[in-house]
């Protein structure tokens, strides 16, 4: 079985044609020379990169399959053109255990869309009393090396310093969601001008940048990796800055989400725009491109969200936080960082490959495109624009806050270890184990 | 020309405004007469839904109704709501069942109103009887109403008119929709309250703040007192009630500060003793029983405005 | 485009129904004058003014009748125009309502239903600049200024000194 990419472009310019036997790159020739191979792929001079990698999805299973299954998610992966995704622990029952953590791996491996990597809870419960088996749960089947009690903020001061001590046996990592909770008690959006007018409870920005501070001092104390997931505010981004010049071991990550919308869409109480952490103001989504570019933050990362519509179509207060992800991550960077010139496609490649499988230890992925490389590809038309609709999502649920936005960039194809999962930007039926 | 609902202040522009305030006078005229009830919304169907407790606006807003013949259903879904939202969807859809033309909605959270008039659940015309945090359009309507009644000379326009607006600004619907009304018609604005209950969006709302009640009053021609939720003490938004009713409670000291000719109102139900005492509440300034009065006037109002003409679909076909 | 009358002769018609008044009610002492706005108040002032002259002073008042009228639901809503009440009421009165023109006879229905809101007069008289036939309902003027037989395509325009900067009544052709 071989699999060949006719004159597809590489980043730095070039035409090649690429030849994949097995799960891995073959051959890399210039474009016209290939001809051998019993399936060919066309790519009409679409951009090849390596497979985007997400280090924080809601996939909700298992416990609220009726928002999202690993099957959906991993279909919503391969159509955003991601080869791998990281299953956030907040499933029912929280994902704290060996025995959770290896039921989510087996299903993603059972899909075999694209690999599925589960993240460990912190605590047990995300309860934030007492650590989780973060050990077992690395070496369990599914080798857990991301911990997250997301969707609550690892709180008590001494239990996240435990955690960041804790896994440096093992090389782990905890991506911390940084919520002071008390300055956050019904919060509903950005503390500013638009929630005064609308008369929603404001969620301040120092909430996030309290803890984002504490968080960076206690890494730097203990001399652990820290990971703060989904970077919202301007000042966040400086204490990131701060704390990299200091030389602590803090990376950082932003979703596409926050690099396009404010706080403005909050108008209308529509609760598809209602999020956690919530849509900030423009200067917080200026600050969060120019760190996003100049490295401060190292990755994007979806904070992909499914909801059943009865959770959001209702009162902004009785509604659920989040939104989907995965299926308009690469368009919404392509609009905000390379159509701006804040970024070219290699960066971008960077941050939504090669970095995030440096941080989360995943091997696989964000491979550069060479002979003996995992084949973890996508192709995409970078010409194209497309307009996102909610009803024709992959994902289980419908809650895009981008729905009938005009988007940049079209992802064609998905290559995952050697398969194709994607083509003409249609899940391949036969493709899923 | 008025929109299909009233949602917001924004909703209306200053000549809408001025318009109700006329038809409410209007109105006030005629019921002066004996017989208080008027044929205008006879065959209209209006939907009191109230999902908080608030027996002096449903029924203000109900004898509102009934003075235009309309019939009337009130609707309570107390506590059916906020835990779980879809209840809002499904009893929006029950209303449209029954043919409502207007829905008077009143609703913990913020944005209930908008969402009923925006989501296509229903094609009434919906009217924000109160939301969450947010605005309650018709209280700052018959604030206004009773403000150009004590003052006849600002019969077009509050250019000149100062009006502070006091206590718990931060959760007050009334204050968020005078603020914008008062505003809209000219009028200068300050808020007073501790800085607890100031929201931090207030700087960009064109008003002055001030932390000093004692300092304000000689420049107020209208006090308005908000009520304070005994509550928001055990939030920390204030220490004691003693100690805000000592800095922020209208007594007759402050009462005797308050500019020559002024007026206090308050949007009720008063805590007597608390934010104003019972001598201020029962003061020759105090307007609070116009308010009430008012209140229906200015509802009337607002019904005829919403309900008096043909459906603006059937307007554009004609 | 015809002018049907010009100022001088919608004086001397308000002076004829003035005096007609007088005749029919024995005098001015029971009687109360109401305008419908906007035209047919202008009208009733000058009415009451000519009583005033010709005999006594008259209590003199306005009666809107928007919020009675059976075709709200055909037309956008329209502002209340002003009621003004005479002191003495209405009650066991000579109601005389004043109006510019007669035609389907609904506004004066709504007038009835408005003045039966207000009180019970001893009885309502109709006077009318201009009657222009096409009646939908069974009302008739008590006192008219002109007959004008018209067509239905064709419509009555009264302009008034007060607002339209001169008296002239024309017909219009077409709508």
């Amino acid at each position: 079985m071989s699999l060949i990419i006719k004159n597809a472009l590489l980043v730095d310019g070039q035409r090649i044609d690429l030849l994949i036997e097995e799960e891995k790159i073959a051959q890399i020739a210039p474009a016209g020379s290939i001809t051998k191979g019993s399936q060919v792929i066309d790519a009409k001079g679409s951009l090849l990169i390596p497979g985007l990698v997400d280090l924080h999805t809601h996939l909700r299973e298992p416990g609220r399959e009726d928002a999202e299954t690993v099957d959906t998610g991993s279909r919503a992966a391969v159509r955003g053109g991601f080869t791998a995704i990281s299953a956030m622990a907040n499933t029912l029952p929280v994902a704290d255990t060996a025995g959770v953590v290896e039921q989510i791996f087996r299903l993603g491996e059972a899909t075999g869309l694209c690999d599925v990597f589960p993240i460990g809870a912190v605590t047990v419960g995300l309860e934030g009393k007492k650590l989780s088996e973060l050990g077992a749960m690395n070496q369990s089947a599914a080798k857990v090396r991301i911990f997250s009690d997301d969707g609550k903020c690892v709180y008590d001061p001494l239990i996240m310093r435990r955690a960041l001590e804790y896994v440096k046996s093992f090389d782990g990592l905890i991506s911390q969601h940084a919520q002071e909770p008390r300055l956050t008690e019904g919060a509903q959006m950005n503390e500013g001008a638009v929630s005064s007018e609308l008369g929603l409870a404001g969620w301040p920005a120092i909430a996030e940048e309290a803890i984002i501070a504490r968080d960076i001092l206690l890494a730097e104390h203990v001399d652990s990796r820290l990971h703060i997931a989904h970077l919202t505010t301007a000042g966040g981004v400086e204490l990131v800055r701060w704390a990299k010049a200091r030389g602590v071991k803090v990376t950082a990550e932003v979703t596409p989400h926050h690099l396009l919308l404010t706080d403005e869409s909050v108008r209308g109480y529509d609760a598809v725009f209602k999020v956690n952490p919530p849509l900030r103001t423009e200067v917080d989504v200026m600050a969060l491109r120019a760190g996003l570019a100049d490295g401060t933050i190292d990755i994007v990362a979806t904070d992909h969200a499914p909801h059943p519509s009865e959770d959001k179509d209702c009162e902004w207060q009785a509604a659920a936080f989040g939104m989907l992800g995965l299926e308009t991550a690469l368009s919404v960077v392509v609009q905000t960082m390379i159509e701006t010139g804040l970024l070219d496609w290699a960066g971008l490649v960077q941050r939504m490959s090669t970095n995030p499988a440096k941080i989360a230890g995943y091997t696989d992925h964000g491979q550069v495109i060479a002979v003996g490389s995992v084949a973890n590809l996508a192709l995409i038309d970078t010409q194209a624009r497309w307009t996102v609709d909610r009803n024709k999502m992959a994902s289980k649920s419908k809650n895009t806050p981008f729905n009938k936005m005009e988007l940049p960039a079209v992802v064609t194809h998905t290559i995952y270890r050697g398969r194709l999962v994607l083509a003409d930007s249609e899940v391949r039926e036969g493709a899923a184990k | 020309m008025m929109k299909t609902h009233l949602l917001s202040i924004n909703d209306l522009d200053r000549a809408d405004v001025i318009s109700i305030l006329d038809t409410a006078e209007e109105l006030g005229k005629i019921s002066d007469g004996a017989s208080k009830k008027l044929p205008t919304l006879r065959g209209r169907t209006i939907v009191n839904l109230f999902f908080e407790d608030s027996t002096r606006t449903r029924i203000s807003f109900e004898s509102a109704a009934k003075r235009l013949s309309a019939d009337v259903i009130n609707f309570s879904a107390k506590g059916s709501s906020v835990s779980k939202g879809e209840s809002l969807k499904d009893t929006a859809q029950t209303l449209q069942a029954m043919g409502a033309d207007a829905v008077i909605i009143r609703h913990s959270a913020s944005g209930a109103a908008q969402r009923l008039a925006d989501s296509g659940w229903i094609s009434a015309a919906v009217i924000n009887a109160g939301d969450g945090t947010h605005e309650h359009p018709t209280q700052a309507l018959l604030d206004a109403y009773t403000i150009r009644q004590n003052f006849p000379h600002f019969r077009n326009g509050f250019e000149g008119l100062h009006v502070g607006i006091v206590g718990d600004i931060l959760h007050s619907r009334v204050a968020r929709s005078n603020v914008l009304l008062l505003k809209k018609l000219g009028a200068k604005v300050t808020l007073i309250a501790p800085p607890t209950l100031i929201p931090v969006g207030a700087s960009t709302w064109d008003v002055e703040v001030s932390y000093n009640f004692d300092d304000a009053l000689p420049e107020l021609d209208v006090v308005m007192m908000l009520r304070i939720q005994s509550e928001r003490m055990q939030n920390s938004f204030f220490p004691s009630e003693r100690e805000y009713s000592r800095q922020f409670g209208l007594d007759a000291r402050r009462l005797k500060m308050q500019k020559s000719g002024g007026i206090v109102m308050h949007p009720g139900p008063m805590n007597r003793g608390l934010e104003i005492s019972a001598d201020s509440a029962d003061s020759l300034q105090s307007v609070v029983l116009q308010q009430v009065s008012n209140g229906v006037l200015t509802r009337m109002a607002v019904l005829y405005q919403l309900l008096g003409g043909a459906p603006l679909t059937q307007q554009a076909g004609a | 485009m015809a002018a049907v009358l010009d100022a001088g002769d919608i004086g001397r018609a308000l002076k004829r129904i003035a005096h007609e008044i007088v005749e029919r009610n024995h005098g001015t002492s029971n009687l109360t004058i109401l305008g419908i706005p906007t035209r047919g108040a202008f009208l009733s002032e000058r009415i009451s003014a000519i009583l005033a002259e010709i005999d006594s002073p008259v209590p003199h008042g306005t009666l809107d009748i928007t919020l009675h009228r059976d075709d709200l639901r055909l037309r956008p809503p329209r502002p209340l125009l002003p009621t003004v009440i005479p002191a003495e009421g209405i009650e066991g009165r000579d109601v005389v309502l004043v109006d510019d023109v007669l035609f389907s006879g609904r506004t004066i229905r709504a007038a009835l239903d408005a003045i039966g809101e207000i009180g019970r007069p001893k009885s309502v008289q109709l006077a009318v600049l201009v009657d222009r036939g096409h009646r939908e309902l069974p009302i008739r003027a008590d006192y008219v200024g002109k007959n004008i037989p018209t067509s239905a395509t064709e419509s009555v325009k009264v302009l008034l000194s007060e607002i339209d900067g001169d008296d002239l009544v024309e017909i219009v052709t077409g709508s």
